[in-house]
């Protein structure tokens, strides 16, 4: 194909319009913008069923932007999003959304445990009674990010990286089908990043979606499989192996990446 | 109307000349201390402050009744509403940074214990008998009415005062309330600027509340500064912009409220000020809603002409209903879609400004230039004629776009 | 405790503390949600409100004055929001210029109106005449089993009553939205909750609240009870279901206290007249506060404060 389009869409390889029927998320022509700078503009995203796909981009290149504006979290100049093939609206209950935990009040007064029940509130609606069930399947989900011991813990008491495996357990109990997470691994420890990934990794084996906002490009190949590369545009997404490219990075990038780092963090793994 | 006229030219006799004079001093201080409390983000802090001077009125006056005096010396009350205003300051300062409340918990619990403090012990001057006639009320809403003439003079030096103390600290003042930890790295004692900036508020408070009263005050020290911000973006300009609607609302208004009967002062003044920020909303340039609102529609159709022009040129087929209707308005399609001449042309310069910004980001790894690929930007803006030049000759020949069939 | 406390106090202790309660209540969450101040904003638009009321209608009664009331909050709810997005000014401020622009427009109002001639004053609105709101028609506490003695109880009781219940059960049936939406806002907006309408929903509530407090006990003890035992909960526990039971009690406590102190407080000092209790109502929740605040037990701040997020 040599028309047009495979041109402007600029790095990236030219777009099917409609994503596929079962696709996790899809986004078609997505603006956001704040005040008169699109923070993101005109973005089509379609993430892969059964895999883990990572949005990266330098800073302030619109990734957490993008996430939050596909959940609605925040308003969209333009574009539509789907959730495996319906307006998000009516796929609320197969997504768990793992905010930046920087964006609550860890002063709040509630415990651990209380925290990932919340990610039931949906299913047992507003006076439904959390069963004893629910009740243990959130221990449950506690257990599995190993802060089983932290139930009755003020969340305040917590270091980073148990802030955000609480919040990660919080999702888990949501049991959805598609994992959105906005910088899962800023600011925590080794050992949490491990735990995480493992989580994370066992999600996919489950045939479930994950899609998260990424900063650490060293990491990328060991963890995902899919790549959406974003600096306000889309500038690239595909598996791993045939994305995750220096020409797509420099792309992203500018000159922000030295050359060697950029050939480094591509070819890491091949 | 001249009756209006002889007051705002101060022939409406020496009382009100002189309250007219001093509601200006005072609004323009008010205006002036109460930026800095703005630009800091705590302008509801003077709510607290105002109500917290009630106490202290009605504990002054229960003393100097009780030493033998006849309990309505204005010097007396306002000393007495400054201790107590100053203790309420000291409170919530003390609330906010050793607790884990917020500040605005704290300023909310002072503000309402303090009053109903004051209210207690303005009961309890009502059942002496020398508080009968003590007026003490008129704290609470002002009244120029049975204003003596010192009281007069002691508005229009205090308004005088405080613009002075403005004037001297307001370079300290402007750097903490901007950039608190960038002047404690210059060697400020932030901790002692809030203080003197929270004094002035304090002064400044003490000093209306005669004339408008402690609830009112409140609107004198945020709604000048508020409304200043929306004619400047630079800090120093908000601060004599809003001394100035201070002033004016304060000379108006107690101009207008000595013209007529059932004009009580304070309120007057409030309102003057309140109709000179609502015109300011509105009709400001660059800030005011008629502009942003303006501002707004045209970048949205801006973003949604280009995303449509975009896949024209990429022959996608376009969803968005407003995207279509701006297509079809502009003449660039036919209502069932399909691109006009001038349609294909318009994509066709898009798309062509699109290969540029990919030879652009090539030739230039440079993320300044290459930051603003953001779609709307105009290449034009960030490369010169013979860069743009450069890039068309590494491009070869423009393609054509065709129509969607 | 014979019948004459029934007659004087029994019903103004009821209507004190069932003021407290259904203003403490959204409170909590207003100061978890550092709206605190709103409280403060929608107290003084009430004077406003009940101007306005008076003016349509002509006439002092209760219902039209709280119906003037409530809609000059929610104007004045609506008119913060609109100030705070259309101008870009932080909420404080915003505040600030709605509340005291229709304060001063209510007194103004007040001025050029002729009601000298009816109770409708600035200090009833601040004050509020707790004291005066007795049960003339008890006899005794066997009076509460009498039917004709019961439908002279004081108007205000019955309202006041109806507003603390319908703010309880809105707290208890909105609980879990209230509870995740103040917490993550974010995450309850990608659950599907409509957090905005649910912010909106708590200021409608607290306004309702406000009002029917209002009208019998005065705008002072509206602000108090909106901060102070909710503050002085919050330094109690680390729990926000305990927090809120802490936040009743103290309201209990503080309306109780304050109007016995109110009543015989002067006696003891040899003085035979009463103070106002609203005013000590309030005084008695900043003690309540300032105690809690050296002595409660998680009064120090534990976790990192939300960073300001965009």
């Amino acid at each position: 194909m040599t028309t047009p389009a495979t041109i402007a869409a600029s790095g990236g390889q030219a777009i099917d319009a409609a994503p596929p029927p079962d696709c996790p998320l899809a986004v078609r022509g997505l603006t956001v913008s704040y005040g008169e700078k699109p923070a993101i503009f005109s973005v089509d995203a379609t993430f892969p069923a059964t895999a883990m796909s990572a949005i990266i981009g330098p800073n302030g290149a619109g990734k957490s932007t993008l996430l939050k504006a596909s959940l609605g979290v925040i308003p969209r100049l333009s574009g539509s999003v789907t959730v495996f093939g319906t307006p998000i609206d009516r796929a609320r209950d197969r997504i768990a959304y793992v905010p930046q935990r920087a964006s609550v009040d860890w002063d709040f007064p509630t415990t651990v445990l209380d925290v990932v029940q919340m990610g039931l509130y949906r299913k047992v609606g507003l006076l439904g009674r959390l069963s004893g069930r629910m009740r243990a399947r959130a221990q449950d989900c506690l257990d599995r990010v190993g802060m089983a011991d932290f139930a009755d813990r003020q969340i305040g008491q917590l270091s980073g990286g148990q802030q955000q495996r609480v919040f990660l357990a919080r999702a888990l109990a949501q049991d959805a089908d598609l994992y959105l997470l906005d910088e899962p691994f800023a600011g925590v420890d080794a050992a949490t990043e491990r735990a995480i990934i493992d989580v994370l990794k066992g999600l996919k084996a489950g045939g479930k979606a994950v899609v998260a906002v990424h900063h650490d490009l060293s990491t990328v190949r060991a963890y995902f499989d899919h790549v959406f590369l974003i600096n306000v545009r889309r500038m690239a997404e595909g598996p791993v192996s045939t994305a995750f490219t220096p020409e797509n990075l420099n792309a992203t990038y500018g000159g922000r990446l030295g050359a060697t780092h950029i050939a480094e963090f591509a070819q890491a793994v091949s | 109307m001249s009756a209006l006229l002889d007051a705002l030219l101060l022939r409406a006799g020496y009382n009100a000349a002189l309250v007219a004079v001093g509601a200006g001093l005072l609004g323009f201080a008010a205006g002036a201390a109460g930026t800095f409390l703005f630009l800091r983000k705590r302008a509801l802090v003077s709510d607290a402050v105002a109500h917290a001077t009630l106490p202290g009125v009605g504990i002054a006056f229960i003393l100097m009744v009780a030493l033998g005096g006849d309990g309505r010396s204005l010097i007396g009350l306002l000393a007495g509403s400054a201790a107590s205003a100053a203790l309420g300051l000291l409170l919530i300062e003390w609330i906010a940074r050793r607790t884990r409340l917020a500040e605005d918990a704290a300023i909310g619990a002072v503000l309402g214990t303090f009053f109903g403090l004051g209210i207690v012990l303005l009961t309890v001057i009502q059942t002496m008998s020398a508080g009968r006639q003590a007026g003490l009320e008129s704290f609470l809403l002002g009244s120029t009415a049975g204003m003596l003439f010192q009281d007069a003079v002691v508005i229009a030096v205090g308004g005088t005062l405080a613009v002075v103390a403005t004037w001297l600290l307001r370079r300290p003042m402007t750097l903490v309330a901007f950039d608190a930890e960038y002047a404690a790295a210059m060697g400020f004692d932030v901790r002692r600027i809030d203080l003197a900036m929270m004094g002035l508020v304090m002064a400044v408070t003490v000093i209306g509340l005669k004339l408008v009263g402690l609830i009112l005050i409140v609107a004198m020290l945020i709604i000048p500064p508020v409304t200043a911000r929306f004619w400047t973006e630079r800090s120093g300009r908000v601060i004599w912009i809003a001394g100035a609607i201070g002033g004016v609302s304060g000379y108006v208004g107690a101009a207008l409220s000595a013209s007529a009967p059932a004009m009580p002062t304070g309120p007057i003044i409030v309102l003057s000020a309140a109709a000179l920020f609502v015109l300011s909303l509105l009709l400001a340039p660059g800030r005011g809603v008629a502009a942003a609102i303006l501002r707004h529609r045209r970048f949205q159709a801006r973003v949604h002409r280009r995303q449509g022009l975009l896949a024209l040129a990429r022959q996608e087929p376009i969803r968005e209903p407003y995207t279509l209707r701006l297509l079809a308005r502009e003449g660039l399609i036919r209502p069932d879609g399909v691109p006009t001449e001038a349609g294909r042309a318009q994509a066709a310069k898009v798309a062509r400004d699109e290969r540029r910004w990919d030879i652009a980001r090539e030739v230039h790894q440079d993320a300044g230039l290459t930051g603003r690929y953001d779609g709307l930007t105009p290449i034009d803006r960030v490369f010169t004629a013979d860069e743009i030049a450069d890039f068309d000759r590494r491009l070869g020949p423009p393609a054509l776009v065709e129509g969607t069939a | 405790m014979g019948a004459e406390f029934v007659q004087f106090s029994l019903t103004p202790i009821l209507i004190g503390t069932l003021a407290a309660i259904a203003c403490a209540l959204p409170g909590n969450f207003l100061i978890l949600r550092r709206q605190a101040l709103i409280g403060d904003a929608i107290s003084h638009v009430v004077l406003p409100g009940i101007v306005v009321a008076f003016l349509l209608t002509g006439t002092v009664a209760a219902i039209p004055m709280l119906l003037g009331a409530a809609g000059a909050a929610v104007v004045a709810v609506i008119l913060i929001e609109a100030v705070k997005r259309l101008g870009r000014i932080e909420p404080g401020a915003a505040m600030g210029v709605v509340f005291t622009t229709l304060f001063a427009g209510g007194v103004l109002l007040l001025e050029q109106t002729d009601t000298s001639s009816v109770h409708l004053d600035v200090e009833h609105a601040l004050m509020g005449n707790l004291e005066s709101l007795i049960w003339f028609r008890a006899t005794g506490w066997e009076s509460l089993l009498d039917p004709a003695a019961l439908a002279a109880l004081p108007p205000e009781l019955g309202r006041i009553a109806i507003a603390a219940a319908l703010v309880a059960v809105l707290t208890v049936v909105f609980w879990r939205w209230l509870k995740i939406a103040t917490f993550d806002e974010g995450s309850a907006q990608a659950l599907g909750i409509p957090a905005a309408a649910l912010g909106f929903g708590l200021v409608i509530t607290a306004a309702v609240a406000a009002v029917a407090a209002f009208d019998a006990v005065g705008s002072i003890i509206v602000i108090a009870m909106f901060i102070c035992p909710p503050a002085a909960a919050r330094l109690m526990t680390n729990r926000l279901e305990r927090q809120i039971w802490w936040s009743v009690a103290f309201a209990v406590l503080s309306a109780v206290l304050g109007y016995v102190f109110a009543g015989y407080g002067p006696l003891w000092f040899g003085s035979t007249n009463a103070v106002s209790a609203a005013g000590m109502i309030a005084a008695v929740s900043g003690v309540i506060l300032g105690l809690a605040c050296l002595y409660g037990p998680h009064r120090a701040r534990v976790g990192a404060g939300r960073e300001d997020a965009a």
